[in-house]
């Protein structure tokens, strides 16, 4: 039995009237949009035949916007209004970028805006003109409005890459199905949910970005074990090395205009070298000679090398073995090149699959999830599950991390973990969520502070509270804190302001690594702190309760051990701190005793023995 | 002759609208098409036809045309979630037949 939703007036979808849905690869270099029609993929092409569309936008001071081609051309007579590559400045902080070809700007909360004779443009709205050009190519196509599309991301977007992502097709009038990573949608396009059970890997060197994935299919459903990358790495990379390699053999680049000339040869020779095996280049008078294909790979080499670092990094991260994995799937036009190929099946000892075109397998993937997601496909008989980059966690007593959900966790997800409160009669407890690897807040990043309030006051350690963390579909948190003997309850959603870069996450990733053993003492004795601080803390309140009960010359002592316990955590030395608790622990014991005795007594006093069998 | 909204129904119509920002309430109909003969209209209402018949239901207006009230009266609109999806539920006691998918239906 069908449910349904409420429409507009006069639009209530005809019964059995096929959904419009559309896969959307908006990528670096080139983005493209696909659909299902009639149970086959199709990638759609514009009026001239082309599918992919330049992910290029000019801006012209009479307000005109080219998109596509024809802004590429003029990209050259126009560099500072053509903006390509705008991917790379989704979701980041202008203190984020360096070395932009063009004239940038901060905009609100820090996040990086472009100065364009046609206005001050956001990334999301560079985007948004490539996405409503697809749209209308979509549109015009299928004849009628698309009920939904699904757009792919690398799958080392954080939040706020995700969430411009999201603003990008708001902006172009696009209903988001969901956002799906990029190596997981090609894993659906070359239909792999039918291959025997076991790991495959997804390496997807495209024109700006190289991720690489480890999936794992049992009983027909796809995990993301692992995934990884590298930091800005992609063909734009590998023209920038034949460029480097000309001007040693004497190009010599006056302008920019000049650079973008022998980038754009470069890309051409590169791309004639996956058949060709020597190219002529004559772009006088910046540069004339040849580029043979062992010139290409001894350029391309050490970014090769790069990328099968990361994927050794993947393999280790989901403790897996070369041997392990059933088939690797190439997507990106990069992969096209065959040194590229030739390395990665030496990598992982097979020939990887690459019949589907490199550059739209992710769309037609994407496609086929669309198709599913509206509804068209009878039952979501396939599961995709992405994982989370980095950890969630939230901060504890003495600036310590506490990791809720542990980094490579399959999302969607929800865990979550009971705490309590640290003083007597504590009626608020401030929540601090954090994202990252190490373990002390000041080295993670900062997502949200909220507060839970109306905690009932009780004695330290009696409040029962459920911090809740949850990660939907397209990798937005929400965290939701409960105290549950009274149910007060307090919740927050993250829209961080600006996000960090695939370079932070591998540089935060390598951080915790290399600090692993720094960390671990930083946490001993940060927990030594925090124990010494709640004894010293307990103890002066007992000293202020019953004065009466210390023996002659006892109060003194005791003060003395409580000055050497300030004294030892002041200092970095847990084991001092540890011995000098262990002191006052001692100091006080007899002082305790007491105190537990005139309690017990008082509580006795005039009651029958009966009353306490 | 009455048609009615379950308490869950009332609220998501009640939220739907309130994020919409405008309309008078919830417009139930039916149309001829579909596999089955019939095919349920579930829209917002702007405002009430001189035709409609106005139900109101936990806080809901509820508009239903005459003709439409015919094969609608009994009905109980419900708001589910099945795994994943939610969505709205006719109940409908006038209801014979279904085609499979439950998009249409004869009386």
């Amino acid at each position: 039995m069908a449910l349904w939703q409420i429409s507009e007036p006069g639009q209530s979808p005809l019964p059995h009237a096929p959904r419009l849905a559309a896969g959307i690869d908006l990528g670096t270099t080139n983005s493209l949009i696909a659909t299902v029609r009639g149970g086959a993929v199709t990638v759609l092409p514009d009026a001239a035949g082309a599918v992919l569309l330049p992910s290029v936008v000019r801006f012209e001071a009479t307000g005109r916007v080219t998109v596509g081609r024809a802004a590429q051309e003029a990209e050259i007579k126009d560099p500072l209004n053509t903006i390509a590559s705008v991917k790379r400045l989704m979701g980041r902080g202008r203190a984020d970028v360096h070395n932009s070809p063009y004239r940038l700007a901060a905009g609100d909360a820090g996040t990086v805006r472009i100065i364009t004779d046609g206005g001050v443009k956001t990334p999301a709205e560079v985007s948004a003109e490539v996405l409503k050009v697809l749209k209308a190519r979509a549109e015009e196509t299928l004849g009628g409005a698309l009920t939904g599309v699904v757009i792919t991301v690398p799958a080392y977007f954080d939040e706020a890459q995700r969430q411009a992502t999201k603003d990008a097709a708001r902006l172009a009038g696009l209903p988001v199905l969901r956002l799906l990573n990029e190596p997981t949608a090609a894993a659906v396009a070359y239909g792999l949910d039918r291959n025997p059970e076991g790991l495959y890997c997804v390496y997807d060197l495209g024109g700006g970005t190289f991720d690489v994935s480890l999936l794992r299919l049992s009983q027909g459903v796809f995990e993301v074990l692992a995934t990884g990358g590298d930091a800005l790495l992609g063909g734009d990379d590998m023209d920038a090395a034949v460029v480097a390699l000309w001007e040693a053999r004497g190009a010599h680049a006056e302008s920019p205009e000049d650079t973008r000339a022998l980038l754009r040869k470069a890309r051409t020779a590169r791309e004639a070298l996956t058949t060709a095996t020597r190219v002529t280049v004559d772009l006088a008078p910046l540069y004339q000679g040849e580029l043979s294909r062992a010139d290409l790979d001894q350029a391309i080499d050490p970014l090769i090398d790069r990328t099968l670092a990361a994927c050794r990094r993947v393999l280790k991260d989901a403790q897996a073995k070369v041997a392990d994995i059933g088939a690797v799937v190439l997507v990106g036009g990069a992969t096209r090149t065959p040194r590229v190929r030739e390395r990665v099946a030496a990598f992982f000892r097979r020939e990887p699959l690459h019949d589907i075109d490199p550059d739209q397998v992710v769309a037609v993937g994407a496609a086929r999830q669309a198709d599913l997601l509206v509804g068209n496909t009878g039952a979501a008989d396939m599961l995709l599950l992405d994982v989370l980059p980095l950890s969630l966690g939230i901060e504890i007593m003495g600036g310590l991390v506490e990791k809720i959900i542990p980094r490579n966790s399959p999302i969607p997800a929800s865990r979550a973990q009971e705490f309590t409160t640290y003083k007597d009669g504590q009626t608020a407890l401030a929540i601090h969520v954090v994202q990252g690897e190490r373990d002390l807040v000041a080295d993670c990043r900062s997502l949200a502070r909220f507060e839970l309030r109306g905690i009932p006051p009780m004695v330290a350690g009696a409040a029962r509270i459920r911090v809740t963390f949850q990660v939907d579909a397209d990798g937005l948190l929400n965290v939701t804190a409960r105290e549950t003997t009274s149910g007060v309850a307090s919740e927050v959603t993250v829209k961080p302001s600006f996000g960090l870069s695939e370079s932070d996450i591998e540089r935060m990733l390598a951080e915790s690594v290399a600090s692993a053993g720094a960390d671990a003492a930083a946490r001993t004795l940060r927990e030594q702190q925090v124990e010494a601080d709640r004894m010293v803390e307990a103890v002066q309140a007992a000293l202020k309760t019953d004065p009466q009960l210390l023996a002659p010359g006892e109060g003194e002592m005791i003060a003395a051990h409580i000055a050497s316990v300030q004294a030892a955590r002041a200092g970095t030395d847990p084991q001092a701190i540890r011995s000098a608790v262990g002191a006052l622990d001692r100091a006080s014991a007899a002082f305790a005793a007491r105190r537990m005795d005139a309690g017990l007594a008082k509580a006795m006093k005039g009651r029958a023995v009966t009353e306490f069998r | 002759m009455a048609v009615t909204l379950t308490e869950s129904a009332a609220r998501h119509v009640q939220r739907s609208l309130e994020k919409r920002g405008h309309g008078e309430g919830l417009r139930l109909g039916v149309r001829t098409s579909g596999c089955s003969g019939m095919a349920y209209v579930l829209e917002y209402a702007d405002q009430a036809a001189p035709e409609d018949t106005v139900f109101e239901s936990h806080g809901v207006k509820v508009l239903v045309d005459k003709k439409s009230l015919v094969y609608l009266d009994g009905t109980v609109l419900d708001y589910t979630r099945e795994g994943l999806n939610e969505g709205f539920r006719f109940k409908n006691p006038n209801e014979k037949e279904t085609c499979g998918c439950g998009e249409s239906f004869s009386v």
